[in-house]
């Protein structure tokens, strides 16, 4: 959570707010935050850490792992009318690249933006072509997009 | 918009706004086998109300009220884990 906290500023500049979500109380959240993240985020987390302690909101994502009674390791991104635009899922063991998720929610506003005029290319990064979807890019993409920039 | 309360006693918990959570209430025994499905991309993202901890002030947080914005969600295994 601290590579969220990490990446918040430059979310914060996207104008995105961030929520996390785990089955431990809010008690526990705030002991966790006085005695580990404090000294490895400057000025503490600055989202707000919820507390999901029956699992029923995780179950409503699909991220509850019954067995285990937590939850695995999902994000979600959520445009302004509520619509969920993306998500990844993974097991605990491996942790998230946030900058990949920042670079999504980037994609997803200049698509929103456009009003859906421009597509973001595989590997897109801001600053980039991006692909205007019509009759004429038909058949014509090897024209204006070259797979290595998708790197 | 966050609804500040007092740490009381009890454990503060939340509940899931969205109407489908509240016909299939769960019961212990009927938990494993409950139908836990994944929501779909271009559908709305389920309203909640969950207490949450920020800045030393415990607070309860609807996801509703965040319309308007992008917003980031993280669930993760839990406190004091490693990645």
């Amino acid at each position: 959570m601290s590579a969220v906290a990490d990446e918040f500023p430059e979310l914060q500049k996207l104008g995105v707010e961030v929520l996390s979500i785990s089955v431990d109380s809010v008690f526990v959240h705030k002991m966790w935050e006085d005695h580990e993240l404090s000294k490895m985020v400057e000025g503490g987390i600055p989202y707000p850490m919820l507390s999901d302690q029956n699992g029923n909101v995780g179950r409503l994502y699909g991220v509850y792992n019954e067995d285990a009674g937590v939850q695995m390791r999902g994000r979600f991104i959520i445009d302004p009318d509520g619509i969920v635009q993306a998500y990844e899922v993974m097991t605990p063991p491996v942790g998230r690249n946030v900058a990949e998720s920042r670079r999504q929610i980037q994609a997803f506003q200049l698509v929103r933006a456009s009003k859906g005029t421009e597509a973001t290319p595989a590997g897109w990064q801001p600053g980039r072509a991006t692909l205007k979807p019509g009759p004429d890019l038909v058949g014509n993409v090897w024209k204006v997009w070259k797979v290595e920039e998708g790197k | 918009m966050p609804t500040p309360f007092k740490a009381g006693c009890q454990r503060p918990s939340g509940t899931s706004l969205a109407p489908a959570a509240e016909e299939t209430k769960i019961t212990e025994l009927e938990k494993k086998e409950a139908k836990q499905s994944m929501i779909k991309v271009g559908a709305p993202a389920p309203d909640f109300e969950l207490p949450g901890y920020l800045n030393g002030q415990f607070s309860n947080y609807k996801l509703s009220e965040y319309k308007g914005k992008w917003v980031f969600v993280c669930f993760y295994p839990g406190d004091f884990t490693f990645v």
